[in-house]
């Protein structure tokens, strides 16, 4: 039961885009198309599944205050926590090389279809906001941060895919010449996040 | 002119995460915005410095490196001086690592350019970011909480009596998107060449 609650409030209550505004840079840039953005989004929920719990395991077991304990004794009160942004942004950095490696070898058409896209995730502050956040509301155990990541994933991908598809429909309309493009879409983005408020503080 | 023409946050629409959601008041959005200048500035020069010796195919990691670098160091400071600030800021500080502002003048303007132009052109886009910073979270605060810089200027005007109510929308994350929006309108109304078709 925890686990889906987690899940779905990572989703909707606490919506990346929506709640935190994380990943904008990406949402504004690539969110043209429904068909471009949606291919972000499940790249951009593949790489969370994947760096989240790793970094998780790399904070528990080297970085966080007496982390080292299982080596010796002796280094039960070391506490590196103040490398854990280095560390995240490395390990994020390598998974997202080596997962572009694999995908290239094995299944060339995701490849094709991600693309670009890719590269450019190590940089997206979603992926990275996701360890953090991993760190600092303490998940009890791996399954709740696998649950965590997903739900986060699916959240932005929702996000990007029903602004993507706003904006298609929006090209057909009347927009002030200032407010077009980027302008509208912050604007849009914003009452989006309004309904989005009313997620607020549903429990299962 | 990166703080109007090509303001980084309104014109090349970068760094929006941590510029809507730190702005709620105006003390942790003016030492943001001081943060990331620092970093932005500092990573363009080193970045800057060692263009000669990276090689296209790992400078992603190396900028990562250097820019996460200099995040810990701002971080720390953070935590020694303004410790309050730093807890509101949370994540915020450790995402200036993947703050497009600064990958994004790493990678178009100190990978190509001499040191000098490079910090020149860091601290004109901080500066850039740092005034849209600082507009949304006084108008955020003084708006949404009636206080700037937690000092009550709406109570001591007097405004309550006259019927005033504080507008809670103001401090909820979606209003600074909003308002992002109505400045981008401003500008664009102004300045005519910056519109999209």
């Amino acid at each position: 039961m925890e686990y889906i609650n987690i899940f779905i409030k990572s989703i909707f209550v606490d919506n990346m885009i929506f709640a935190f505004f994380l990943g904008m840079c990406s949402y504004l840039a690539v969110s043209k198309t429904v068909k471009t953005s949606a291919g972000l989004g499940i790249a951009v929920t593949f790489v969370l599944l994947i760096t989240v719990p790793v970094n998780y395991l790399v904070n528990k077991y080297l970085l966080a205050p007496g982390a080292l304990a299982w080596i010796s004794p002796a280094l039960a009160d070391v506490d590196l926590s103040f490398l854990s942004l280095i560390m995240f942004i490395a390990v994020i950095a390598a998974i997202v090389q080596m997962v572009e490696m694999v995908v290239e070898k094995f299944s060339p058409a995701l490849y094709n279809s991600l693309g670009i896209f890719l590269p450019l995730i190590a940089v997206n502050c979603a992926v990275m906001s996701g360890s953090l956040f991993m760190q600092e509301r303490a998940y009890r155990n791996i399954g709740e941060v696998v649950c965590f990541a997903a739900g986060s994933g699916i959240g932005w991908f929702l996000a990007i895919v029903a602004i993507a598809a706003i904006r298609e429909k929006l090209r057909y309309s009347h927009v002030p010449p200032a407010l077009k493009g980027v302008g509208i879409t912050f604007i849009i983005t914003g009452l989006m996040g309004l309904a989005f408020m009313s997620f607020m503080g549903i429990k299962l | 002119m990166p703080w109007s023409k090509n303001n980084p946050v309104t014109v090349q629409v970068l760094g929006i995460c941590s510029c809507l959601a730190v702005t709620a008041q105006l003390k942790p959005a003016v030492v943001m915005a001081i943060s990331v200048t620092v970093v932005v500035a500092l990573s363009n020069l080193i970045i800057s410095l060692m263009r000669k010796t990276i090689t296209p195919r790992i400078r992603i990691i190396v900028q990562l490196v250097v820019v996460s670098m200099l995040v810990v160091l701002v971080d720390q400071v953070l935590k020694a001086y303004v410790y309050d600030v730093s807890k509101q800021l949370s994540v915020f500080v450790g995402l200036i690592i993947t703050n497009c502002i600064v990958m994004g003048r790493l990678e178009a303007f100190a990978m190509s350019n001499p040191p000098l132009p490079s910090l020149c052109d860091g601290i004109g886009n901080g500066l850039g970011y740092s005034i849209i910073l600082i507009i949304l979270g006084f108008v955020r605060e003084l708006l949404g909480s009636g206080t700037l810089w937690g000092y009550p200027v709406m109570e001591s005007l007097g405004v309550y009596n006259l019927g005033y109510e504080n507008n809670g929308l103001m401090i909820m994350p979606p209003m600074a998107l909003i308002l992002v929006g109505i400045i981008i309108w401003i500008q664009r109304t102004r300045n005519k060449d910056l519109q999209e078709n």
